[in-house]
């Protein structure tokens, strides 16, 4: 393997950081390069991802039984915290839009997830995963905005309810808001995605120390085996913050493209 | 050792350098800089996103999104149905109450009737009953009265003949001749006194 012949450029007695490593997109089969529809792993992961999700959803509702399951209760959990937030959020006009923001969600979910088990490839630690997503909500919500509200739209950079003389200054910073939102949405989640596992890599480097030096290495490795099961912790957290709130961006988006006024 | 020496020859390119010529990875297979950054895997990644959500999106709105709405609908029917079920139940027990109660009501009422009819009746006889004995006890008191009156009367004759002929013995031993007629008038006449 690549790594192995990576890591022993000291003969084994060096900590050996490469935190970006995990991220590294490679065919599964064969040493070629990366086409468009080279089977990688991406195409793993994603894949184990829709696996888990039929099992969650479909096999694990299969018995619809009206006294459920435990899989069965987890499946309605998630299908009733989405579809209350839509409504909530954005209104009860927006349930058609339901079955798009769950399969948002359920996907990040999932992805956040099996990304946290070791040696898995977090596919949502991408940005140009994120970004996908993001524009698609970006440009959908613009075009439907356009749709439902014709230029009676373009009132959601109009506040009418500031003082006249700011509303144009609001107006330039709405919109440059606006065209922001695609850009953050994405990048939040490929970034936390991205540090925490970053993290716990470089914790993990450390952990090795004892092996090198026993004097300094008592100390440290300990401390890091500490430190990167805090931060697992953590990004157990992060997993599912981070999908609910890229899904409930989604939902803000909406309202304002289904009701533009403020 | 071939692979030593290129990565030897490579030590001193720097990463920038072959980021810069548009590398991911260096020759070991490490990454360099963020392979978030990558232009090469992009198109690969959004590939497959791309067919992920559409498999995620038709498995959810097909098959998973309806059936899970249908249980929740279903679960709320059989709710609805029980509770409604609940109170009917509720309803006919407080039915069967009130009718227990009024069978009771009616029971009592009736077993008071009773009670006074046949007090009524009880009174009925012994008021009879009293009013013969009453009737019975007059009618022997009376017939006890005319029997005294009759004893009295006797009594009273009695008297009567044992004056005169005392009165009688009385005037002959004095020797007077007793007019008969004198004598009972003066008897009669002391008696009445």
């Amino acid at each position: 393997m690549a790594t192995d012949t990576h890591g022993a450029e000291g003969k084994g007695l060096e900590l050996v950081f490469h935190p970006m490593d995990q991220f590294i997109v490679k065919p599964l089969f064969g040493d070629g390069g990366v086409g468009t529809f080279t089977i990688t792993n991406v195409t793993l992961w994603m894949a184990l991802t829709v696996l888990a999700i039929v099992a969650l959803l479909v096999l694990g509702t299969s018995g619809r039984s009206t006294v459920p399951s435990r899989v069965q209760s987890i499946a309605e959990l998630a299908y009733g915290f989405i579809r209350k937030m839509v409504e909530d959020v954005a209104g009860k006009d927006a349930l058609p839009y339901f079955p798009y923001i769950m399969t948002l969600f359920i996907f990040i979910v999932f992805s956040n997830f099996l990304g946290l088990l070791p040696g898995a490839f977090t596919t949502t630690s991408h940005i140009a995963v994120t970004a996908v997503m993001a524009m698609a909500v970006f440009l959908a919500v613009t075009i439907l905005g356009f749709v439902k509200n014709g230029f009676g739209f373009l009132s959601v950079f109009w506040i009418s309810s500031a003082p006249l003389p700011l509303r144009p200054i609001l107006a330039l910073i709405e919109v440059i808001s606006y065209f922001v939102r695609p850009v953050s949405h994405s990048i939040r989640l490929a970034g936390n995605m991205m540090a925490g596992h970053a993290v716990i890599k470089v914790f993990a480097a450390f952990a090795p120390m004892v092996l090198i030096s026993t004097g300094i290495g008592l100390l440290v490795t300990p401390l890091s085996i500490i430190a990167i099961t805090a931060i697992y912790a953590l990004e157990v957290l992060v997993a599912f913050i981070q999908a609910y709130v890229f899904t409930i961006l989604t939902c803000v988006y909406l309202k304002d493209a289904l009701h533009p006024h403020h | 050792m071939a692979t030593e020496t290129t990565a030897a020859a490579e030590g001193h390119v720097s990463p920038l350098a072959l980021e810069e010529a548009g590398k991911c990875v260096d020759s070991h297979g490490g990454a360099i800089g963020m392979p978030q950054l990558c232009g090469d895997w992009m198109g690969n990644q959004i590939f497959w996103l791309v067919v992920t959500l559409i498999v995620i999106y038709f498995v959810l709105s097909r098959i998973a999104l309806p059936r899970i709405a249908a249980v929740l609908a279903e679960r709320q029917g059989t709710i609805t149905n029980d509770l409604a079920a609940a109170e009917d139940l509720k309803v006919k027990a407080v039915e069967a109450e009130e009718a227990y109660n009024k069978a009771l009501a009616d029971a009592r009422a009736e077993a008071q009737n009773i009670v006074a009819a046949t007090k009524a009746e009880i009174k009925g006889e012994i008021d009879d009953a009293i009013a013969k004995a009453d009737a019975e006890i007059s009618a022997k008191a009376a017939e006890g009265e005319a029997k005294i009156a009759e004893i009295r009367a006797g009594a009273m004759e009695a008297v009567k003949t044992v004056a005169k002929d005392t009165a009688k013995e009385i005037v002959a031993a004095m020797g007077g001749k007793a007019d008969a007629k004198t004598v009972t008038a003066a008897i009669t006449a002391r008696m009445k006194g």
